[in-house]
């Protein structure tokens, strides 16, 4: 006897919407509670977001660093883990970036410093969460504390390390020197400027290209290879991958490499792509975020991107709105964040029940 | 409206169910006199758990009135239904077992904030109840010490004392010894003297013609026929339940054994809490013959076919097979005994046999997804797993051929079918099979037993466990019984009845003997 099925759309489509109005009905709450017109805000915020050329361009930006970590979390959900570790693996790949540029951006020209880079931020966020990955696999360590953990320790490393060794000499802050621009992963806006289109500045870089290849990339690995069907296996019933041979530990260790590569190439976006130096902080808890994107893009790659978009747009909108209502501070800003992130990840299945049982019994009828 | 009659215990009057493309109950009417053991008796997907589901109130049907003691009543959930005197036990107990007996039955009925005060007074009335029903259990027991036996008693009592006149009871023979069995018949039948109507929802004609009073007999969605039970016999049920005549027994020349194919010595087996679940079992499987491990299910048997399978390391003891000794220091896992030509049809197709979030074609592949059969260089081979799953489905019958339908929409004995054509067709030397026909109907029953003896009689060996009697004695050429983790006796399937089954399966056979050489 086949079940009466919920329509797809309802579950992609309807739900993460309704999430989502619902996380802006309450945050206009708020800005009435501090005395703003919410429709003006959303205004500021939509047009900040969107309005214009380089709006636009500084949302992808954003978005380019969502897509790298949603994807990272999101692999690793496909395999029952929750990699809560997207920040450090992000921060630990981003050194591996800085530290190829900083010896390579004099000897040789971009062309092999960018294939290099990427590599090189990529395999610096496998071996950061391959660690955790080995403590789950052979020891039993929880994931979820070992990666939260390992947020901590890359914190304070690349405090040491940039305090310690890589400061610039004479300057006060812990900040690299300025790569050589032979190390400067080009902006969009520069791409597109011979071509004859005019995208407005923004940081913008190809680091975005990458992300997308990225979400193929996570498509095929997925879906269509063997590796894949292990790891989907294994995911979704554990005693059927057992009885099929398939060996977890190994999964758990290789689907964490992949993860932690993922978030490492937030690396290239920021270090390479923008900031042309090694610096703190760059991750800016875009590794926290990823959690929040995989989960409302229902961990597929096209959910990934448009989450990412949308989170990527609050981050540039809210950055807009603050500065044209002096009264809303960031923190206001972040309060939204936070609201999307409480109604559509945590809260994500308040109405899928009802929503879901509503279109059951219109099917069964 | 005469009054000759009195009211009906339950009465339905034009029930029907629709679920999407699924009738799954259509224009049902069913009367059932009060105080009878009534049975309901069809294939798997015959629509009997919707119907029942709709009495107790899990789902709402979409048109027609159930009637109690001749009043029309509106259910919407369990609640109402407990209201107006109906009682479920489900075919998997819904019962807390680290809790006791008292305190499973007064949960959800604790009647106040004090828990002392409801127990004492449940104390009373379970006292009260046990005797007028004769249903004896130590209330302070706790749960899980008891055998299943009881626990379906405590499933008993708890609706009993939630005031239960109406009790609904879905397959629940399926985990229990016959010996087990006849008491809770013996039980229902006390309570039936007591005034207490039974619904009876099984697929095993024994158990209605053993039983009940009356029978109706469903097929796809709709009452078929009711019958007097003492009126009617297996041959007329089995073919009102599928529509055409079946043979109850499968055919099959005497097996012509040869070689030695696997031996087991002394296998034993820890689980991970310690406890010994297989003790020192040693049997030996030959080419060309079915070797049937009866026994009630949780004494060994799933954890034997883990063992030789791969799945779980022995702890002690040796296997031999295709020219290689496997022991706990020299072990092989799931994926190497594939290698070596053993094919394993799990007892659990949910939790083991298939991913059921997969479609078909995926889950057609489980444990040889890295056969060079289904890979390119690095990307799965989609086209060849494609054509090769629906060639399997026609050759297999499975309904409905599609590929890319996802393996949780098809009914149980199409799941089923995926699952041994998919280990058959590997063209295995042993073929492992655990509950081939467990929530399968009866056609594809059939179709399923044909198939292993004719793998048998390709020179083939095949292990069978199964906790249906019945299919043990059709279908074994030789029979191990298993209690507790060992091997307790060995019969030949000729010499095998169920009598003698049933009391090795309880071990209780070499006390009988004892006592009778006494």
């Amino acid at each position: 006897m086949s079940q009466a099925k919920v329509p797809v759309w309802v579950n992609v489509g309807l739900i993460p919407l309704l999430n989502i109005l619902l996380a802006f009905f309450v945050s206009g709450l708020v800005f009435l509670a501090i005395g703003q017109n919410p429709l003006e805000a959303a205004g500021y915020l939509v047009y900040g977001a969107f309005g214009y050329d380089a709006g636009i361009g500084y949302t992808l930006y954003y978005a380019t660093n969502l897509i790298f970590t949603g994807l990272a979390v999101s692999i690793a959900f496909k395999a029952g883990l929750f990699n809560i570790g997207g920040e450090g693996q992000a921060y630990i790949g981003g050194l591996g970036v800085g530290l190829l540029c900083l010896w390579l951006d004099s000897s040789m020209p971009l062309i092999i410093i960018a294939p290099l880079a990427i590599i090189g931020g990529a395999v610096f966020g496998a071996a950061w969460a391959y660690i955790p990955a080995y403590l789950q696999a052979r020891r039993g360590s929880h994931i979820v504390i070992t990666t939260i953990m390992f947020n901590f320790i890359a914190s304070s490393l690349m405090v040491y390390l940039m305090v310690n060794w890589l400061k610039e000499k004479g300057m006060m802050s812990p900040i690299s020197r300025t790569f050589q621009e032979s190390a400067w992963l080009p902006y969009l806006h520069d791409v597109f400027s011979p071509l004859g289109l005019d995208i407005g500045n923004s940081p913008l870089n190809l680091a975005f290209i990458l992300a997308l290849l990225g979400c193929v990339v996570y498509w095929g690995l997925v879906w269509h290879t063997r590796w894949g069907y292990q790891l989907r296996t294994v995911g979704t019933n554990p005693t059927a991958a057992r009885y099929a041979g398939i060996d977890n530990a190994k999964v758990t260790i290789w689907v964490m490499l992949i993860s932690g590569a993922f978030a490492g190439l937030v690396g290239v976006n920021e270090i390479m792509g923008v900031n042309h130096n090694l610096l703190l902080n760059f991750t800016a808890g875009y590794g926290f975020a990823g959690i929040a994107v995989a989960l409302m893009g229902r961990n597929h790659p096209i959910g990934i991107i448009l989450a990412a978009i949308l989170f990527g747009a609050l981050y540039q909108g809210g950055a807009e709105l603050a500065f044209e209502i002096p009264s809303i501070t960031p923190e206001i800003v972040v309060v939204i964040q936070g609201l999307v992130i409480l109604f559509s990840g945590a809260l994500e299945n308040m109405f899928k029940g009802k929503i879901e049982g509503y279109f059951l019994r219109r099917a069964a009828a | 409206m005469s009054n000759q009659t009195p009211p009906y215990a339950i009465e339905l009057e034009g029930i029907s169910k629709r679920f999407g493309a699924v009738q799954a109950n259509k224009d049902i009417c069913l009367q059932v006199p009060k105080g009878s053991i009534h049975g309901i008796i069809g294939e798997n997907g015959a629509g009997k758990s919707t119907l029942m589901s709709i009495i107790y109130g899990f789902y709402e049907a979409d048109s027609g009135t159930i009637s109690i003691d001749g009043e029309q009543v509106d259910i919407r959930n369990s609640q109402d239904a407990i209201k107006v005197g109906i009682g479920m036990v489900h075919q998997h107990f819904m019962l807390v077992e680290n809790f006791t007996v008292l305190e499973n039955i007064v949960l959800g009925a604790e009647g106040g904030a004090v828990l002392k005060h409801g127990l004492s007074a449940a104390r009373e009335e379970l006292k009260r109840l046990e005797t007028e029903y004769r249903l004896d259990v130590d209330v302070d027991a706790v749960v899980e010490d008891l055998p299943v036996g009881l626990q379906q008693r405590v499933e008993i009592l708890k609706a009993l004392y939630r005031g239960a006149k109406i009790l609904i009871l879905d397959e629940p023979t399926g985990v229990l010894t016959p010996q087990e069995a006849d008491h809770l018949f013996r039980i229902l039948k006390s309570l039936k003297e007591q005034g207490v109507t039974v619904l009876l929802i099984t697929h095993k004609l024994r158990e209605i013609l053993a039983s009940t009073d009356n029978v109706s007999v469903m097929r796809q969605g709709e009452m078929v026929a009711h019958r007097e039970t003492a009126t009617t016999n297996k041959d007329e049920l089995a073919e009102l339940m599928v529509g055409k005549k079946v043979r109850l027994k499968v055919t099959k020349d005497t097996a012509q054994p040869t070689g030695t194919v696997l031996s087991a010595k002394d296998l034993s087996f820890f689980d991970s809490q310690g406890v010994e679940r297989l003790k020192k079992v040693s049997f030996e499987l030959k080419a060309g013959e079915i070797l049937g491990i009866a026994g009630v299910s949780g004494n060994g048997q799933s954890e034997l076919l883990n063992v030789l399978s791969g799945i779980a390391p022995l702890s002690s003891g040796e296997i031999q097979y295709a020219g290689q000794t496997i022991t706990a220091s020299a072990p092989k896992n799931a994926a190497q005994m594939r290698d070596l030509k053993m094919a394993h049809v799990p007892e659990d197709r949910h939790k083991m046999g298939l991913v059921t979030g997969f479609d078909a074609y995926e889950a057609a592949v489980l444990g040889y997804q890295n056969s060079e059969v289904y890979n390119g260089k690095v990307l799965m081979n989609r086209k060849a797993m494609l054509s090769e799953c629906e060639q399997r489905m026609t050759d297999w019958d499975v309904r409905p051929p599609d590929p890319f339908l996802k393996t949780a929409n098809f009914s149980g004995g199409n799941q089923q079918k995926i699952v041994i054509a998919r280990e058959v067709e590997q063209n295995p030397e042993v073929l492992l099979i655990g509950q081939p026909t467990r929530g399968v109907d009866i056609g594809a029953i059939e179709n399923i037993h044909e198939q292993i003896v004719k793998l048998r009689d390709a020179g083939k060996a095949i292990l069978l466990v199964s906790v249906e009697l019945d299919e043990i004695m059709a279908l074994s050429d030789r029979i191990i019984v298993m209690f507790d983790g060992a091997v307790v006796g060995e019969v030949p399937a000729d010499q095998a009845d169920e009598r003698t089954l049933g009391l090795m399966m309880a071990n209780a056979w070499n006390e009988e003997k004892g006592a009778a050489e006494a």
